[in-house]
């Protein structure tokens, strides 16, 4: 870390004021994030709520409307090669297209980078030791992801996008990548992946932003993120009628409802709010277009 | 993962090399490339060769002696254009070009390695069409300046065939389709350019579609290296017509690159 190019007071990625117009559409419509070096960082949100499009303006692919953006002390849209030899990026989707096995691409990518990794030690790290000798039309779809995360990784790169990195794993994959994320963490690599899985971003993330309708609605810590939701949900059956209430007291609420009630409470459950809920819950609000809905569902 | 390699910063040179093995690689082990752009000419010199190979065409040149620089040209065309605008619309398509421009590689080291693929292939090509020629159809080689007149037609052709193959691949927003738009373009060409049909026996406005053209300056040039110097007269002007032949493939190479050059992106047409 110490040997990095930027002075430490500049962040890995910062944005400001971000715009990204298709017409009327406004995909990415005013958002601001910094992303401290050797943060991993994840971005959640609905499909289409502008996650890769952010991505990929941070990436250099698209131009934006409007704003500032540097990545690594530089403007994307003006960056040179320098510049991508600092990066991994991992692009969304995958491709079965190519005359390459895994190795032989490994080589390649890691022959135009001045520090690479080791391709072996690559293709072990992420589980393709195995398949090293396949093409990428023998190889599955979870099993072309991965190759696609050594890819990204190859370089030693300082800052790395992953855009969906786990569509396609099976959980023993998705647990691998995992691990993966936690070793290039641990190199002081910069991380920022998009990601629909919420047990993902909790797992890995050292702060969760989440997205909607082109708008950050909410940037925390999982831990953070997961406090909001203060209320749990106590629902039973009373008189035939299935009830939920939502209380930040649900020991007063029980025991009120334990006093008024002979023997067993039927259907009794008290549930703590997931980070799920929580992000539904601000997925639901920014659709509705305001900050607070705060009503018990019956 | 932290085991780190010993090596020393990718310099361009570095980096076009390891793109051109990519490339070849790419090219070597795609059967579609294979069959129908490096065995195609080849296949077609010898059907045409066997079926009306000893036709008399000219005192002392038979239609398989006049197919053989007919096929050369035309395994430039196919190996700089139409073999380039389909495999570029078709990386662009799936977002390879995108994970290209994704990497340090430089786009001059791309597009060097593209053409140096290119090169190679056509003269690996050409190597085996003459050989065949040779040895089945009695056509002899060039000597002394013939061989200067070959190397620079070549190039020139060449170059016009990859620019406006790459032009071509931007064209093609759904590769799929390319080859029902590339193949009509490439035969229409192949017939009055003087490749399967001899160019004088064709009628005169065809020709002059033709002319305009590269493939017929092309194959007129191998024509000129290829056969007899007394087939010169011959020719539709009586003439190999050497200065015309350099400045149509130069305009051709240099409307080409400004098109490559203006139309070409990384990303897909629905991308941005």
């Amino acid at each position: 870390m110490l040997a990095r190019l930027d002075p430490m007071s500049e962040p890995a990625i910062r944005i400001e004021g971000l715009h990204k117009h298709y017409g009327d559409l406004h995909a990415v419509d005013g958002l601001d994030l910094e992303i401290p070096h050797g943060e991993v960082f994840a971005l959640l949100g609905p499909n289409g709520a502008g996650k890769s499009t952010t991505v990929e303006i941070l990436e250099g692919f698209r131009k934006r409307t409007a704003g500032e953006v540097t990545v690594l002390g530089v403007d994307p849209h003006h960056a040179g090669k320098g510049w991508r030899g600092r990066l991994g990026i991992m692009l969304q989707g995958t491709s079965e297209h190519g005359a390459l096995t895994a190795r032989e691409s490994l080589h390649y990518a890691a022959s135009l980078y001045s520090d690479p990794r080791d391709v072996d030690a690559t293709l072990e790290a992420v589980g393709l030791a195995e398949k090293a000798g396949a093409k990428p039309a023998t190889l599955s779809g979870g099993q072309r992801r991965r190759l696609d995360v050594a890819l990204a990784v190859i370089g030693r790169p300082e800052l790395v996008f992953l855009d969906e990195p786990t569509t396609g794993f099976d959980p023993e994959a998705r647990r691998q990548f995992w691990t993966l994320i936690e070793s290039l963490r641990e190199d002081g690599t910069t991380i920022l992946l998009t990601t629909h899985y919420l047990d993902e971003a909790d797992h890995l993330a050292d702060r969760i932003g989440i997205i909607a309708a082109g708008r950050m609605v909410a940037l925390d810590t999982p831990v953070g993120l997961r406090s909001r939701a203060a209320d749990a949900r106590v629902s039973w059956v009373e008189g035939g009628t299935a009830r939920t209430v939502e209380t930040a007291t649900p020991s007063a609420l029980l025991r009120e409802l334990l006093a008024r009630t002979d023997g067993e409470v039927e259907g009794l459950e008290v549930v703590h709010p997931s980070l799920e809920d929580v992000y539904l819950q601000l997925i639901d609000d920014a659709s509705r277009g305001h900050a607070e809905t705060e009503e018990a569902v019956a | 993962m932290t085991a780190a390699t010993a090596s020393s910063a990718p310099t361009w040179t570095s980096m076009t090399r390891s793109r051109l093995v990519v490339e070849l690689k790419e090219f070597l082990r795609s059967r579609e490339q294979m069959v129908f752009i490096f065995f195609f000419p080849m296949m077609l010199l010898l059907l045409f060769g066997s079926v009306f190979g000893g036709q008399e065409i000219a005192d002392g040149v038979s239609f398989a002696q006049y197919f053989l620089p007919g096929m050369v040209a035309s395994g430039i065309l196919n190996t700089g254009f139409q073999s380039l605008a389909m495999s570029i619309a078709i990386d662009r398509d799936e977002d390879v070009l995108k994970r290209v421009h994704a990497t340090p590689l430089p786009a001059t080291s791309f597009f060097a390695a593209k053409v140096a693929q290119v090169l190679i292939v056509s003269v690996v090509q050409i190597a085996a069409l003459v050989a065949i020629g040779v040895a089945m159809y009695d056509a002899s080689l060039p000597s002394g300046s013939g061989w200067w007149t070959f190397t620079w037609v070549f190039l020139l052709g060449t170059a016009a065939s990859t620019t406006l193959g790459i032009a071509m691949s931007s064209l093609l927003r759904n590769a799929k389709a390319g080859s029902a738009i590339i193949t009509p373009i490439v035969l229409f060409l192949q017939f009055t350019s003087g490749v399967f049909l001899v160019y004088t026996q064709i009628p005169t406005f065809l020709q002059h579609v033709a002319a305009v053209f590269p493939l017929k300056w092309l194959a007129q040039g191998m024509r000129s290296v290829f056969l007899p110097e007394s087939f010169e007269a011959a020719e539709a002007s009586g003439s190999w017509q050497h200065p015309a032949t350099a400045i149509v493939l130069t305009l051709w190479v240099i409307a080409g690159l400004v098109l490559a050059v203006r139309t070409f992106r990384w990303t897909r047409h629905d991308d941005n």
